[in-house]
């Protein structure tokens, strides 16, 4: 099975850093490299990404007459998306597992969801 | 056989059945959904065909055959529909992994059900569908939320279970001491709902749920002696149960503990019981909930009477308990034990700063009904006394609050 591995950041006091930038810190950085490279060592490896922070994003609205294009995400929320990992795994319990490794990589909470 | 003979066997294949050709079939095909479903259509055979052709030698097996066919017939017709063979082809896939540590089906099924990707009440509830072959009415009542709620909760669980790959299996051993506190969390859950059975037509102690907590406890105790919290409760359920025959009367009404006849309490299960509680001491290991409760039931077991009860270690435990867990139903409990210490009043004071948590909780109104009672308030007392009586689910219980409201003057 495919699973859905996203990276939840938290810019506010009490989240992992203020700083609105996002991008991770050096050792973040190669914490994720080496999680990344046992990733693919053990066959779990699909895709991975890392996103630019909601301030760049753009929604897009074509479903009325115009197409409508509005600066900045959809949601404002305190927690938002931060990037993804696509891993194979045999099942949740083994997909977990990954999730617990990835959080510690990478110092955010995960979410699991699997593909359809 | 008489028409009633076959009704009573149906319903002792039921209780001793449902949880085993579940476990079976669930294991067999991989889905949760399947197994109850095919299980449930295969009771509903049962329950055309037995009265005429009779009981047949083996009932258990036959609902297990019947329940295989019908899931194999379910699995072609959707297979059908969807255009895909995938399912089709779990009837012949490879037999299951190797079963891992723990060998009894109806276990790891408890595990699936208890997974920990799946909130507490969801596990409690899949878990008392699935093993307990409860009815959603019945779950619904135990955790007093509407039927439609938990229909959907248990709905939603067994759709997790199936898209998110939750896997039909006992966690590996590693893994196993941390998936151990949901599941007795559940199976406890399960005691209590035997113990004090709702429903206006179930009998007030369902023996079937009861015996089937302890069975099962006792299987994971045999599996994990040197869990605390396994013989925690192990030790708490032997308590609760040897105690069962004397808590209702004849006429089918409630006896408290004060009233109850000691000498027709079990000596065995209290012997065992306090034996698993004295070698949880000496372990020198701190307690968790389940040892405390256990400990606070092995002074009430020790006891002679009712006077001679040791009230001030029952609080002195309570005090422990409220350290891990200071929920309001905790806070509760021990007030019952600080009105035979300090009086009603006392007790009171303290239960009427649980007001708001604890508002639709059967028990919080009878206890207050009681302590009020004992205060000389006898207006205060039958309010409270209706407010339980709406509010409980369980036969002897209302029999008896009933009684107690109407013999206030």
């Amino acid at each position: 099975m495919q699973y859905l591995v996203t990276v939840i950041e938290e810019f506010l006091p009490g989240g992992v850093r203020a700083d609105e930038s996002g991008s991770a810190t050096p050792d973040e950085d190669g914490a994720i490299a080496e999680f990344n490279r046992r990733l693919k060592a053990d066959g779990h490896w699909v895709f991975v990404g890392g996103l630019a922070s909601p301030s760049t994003a753009t929604v897009v609205d074509n479903r009325g007459e115009e197409p409508m294009i509005t600066d900045g995400p959809f949601l404002e929320s305190k927690e938002h998306l931060a990037g993804i990992w696509v891993i194979e795994a045999a099942d949740l319990d083994a997909a977990l597992k990954i999730a617990v490794e990835a959080s510690k990589a990478c110092n955010r909470k995960v979410e699991v969801r699997p593909f359809l | 056989m008489t028409s009633n003979d076959i009704a009573e066997a149906i319903t002792r294949v039921h209780r001793d059945e449902w949880s085993r050709v579940v476990a079976t079939v669930a294991r067999r095909f991989g889905d949760l959904d399947i197994a109850e479903e095919s299980t449930a259509e295969a009771f509903t055979v049962a329950v055309e065909r037995w009265p005429r052709d009779g009981l047949p030698p083996n009932p258990g097996a036959w609902l297990t055959t019947t329940a295989h066919r019908k899931a194999v017939d379910r699995i072609r017709r959707e297979s059908k529909r969807d255009g895909k063979q995938k399912q089709a082809q779990l009837m012949y896939a490879e037999p299951p992994e190797p079963t891992g540590v723990i060998e009894d089906e109806r276990l790891r099924l408890i595990f699936t059900c208890c997974h920990p990707a799946l909130s507490m009440q969801s596990r409690a509830a899949l878990t008392l569908r699935l093993l307990g072959g409860l009815t959603v009415p019945q779950i619904a009542r135990a955790f007093l939320v509407g039927d439609k709620a938990m229909e959907q909760r248990i709905t939603r669980a067994k759709a997790k279970i199936k898209l998110a790959g939750v896997p039909y299996r006992v966690p590996s051993a590693e893994d196993l001491p941390a998936r151990v506190g949901g599941v007795l969390a559940v199976l406890y859950l399960v005691l209590n709902e035997g113990y004090l059975a709702t429903g206006p037509d179930s009998d007030p102690i369902r023996l079937d749920l009861t015996a089937e907590a302890i069975r099962l406890t006792r299987l994971l105790h045999a599996l994990m002696p040197t869990e605390g919290e396994v013989t925690g409760l192990l030790a708490l359920m032997l308590l609760t149960d040897a105690r069962r025959s004397t808590r209702v009367s004849a006429g089918g009404e409630l006896v408290t503990l004060a009233e109850q006849d000691r000498g027709a309490w079990d000596a065995e299960l209290i012997a065992e019981g306090h034996r698993l509680v004295r070698e949880r001491l000496a372990s020198g290991v701190a307690p968790g909930r389940y040892q405390i409760l256990a400990a606070i039931n092995a002074v009430h077991t020790s006891a002679r009477d009712i006077r001679d009860t040791d009230w001030s270690q029952i609080i002195a435990l309570y005090d422990q308990l409220v350290v891990l867990d200071p929920s309001p139903i905790v806070v509760l409990n021990r007030a019952v034990a600080v009105a035979e210490l300090d009086g009603p009043q006392v007790a009171l004071a303290i239960v009427d700063g649980l007001a708001a948590g604890l508002s639709d909780y059967h028990a919080y109104h009878a206890i207050r009904a009681d302590l009020l009672r004992r205060s000389g308030d006898g207006r205060g007392a039958r309010a409270a006394y209706d407010r339980a009586i709406d509010l409980a689910g369980n036969t002897a219980e209302v029999a008896y609050l009933t009684r107690r409201r109407d013999q206030l003057g």
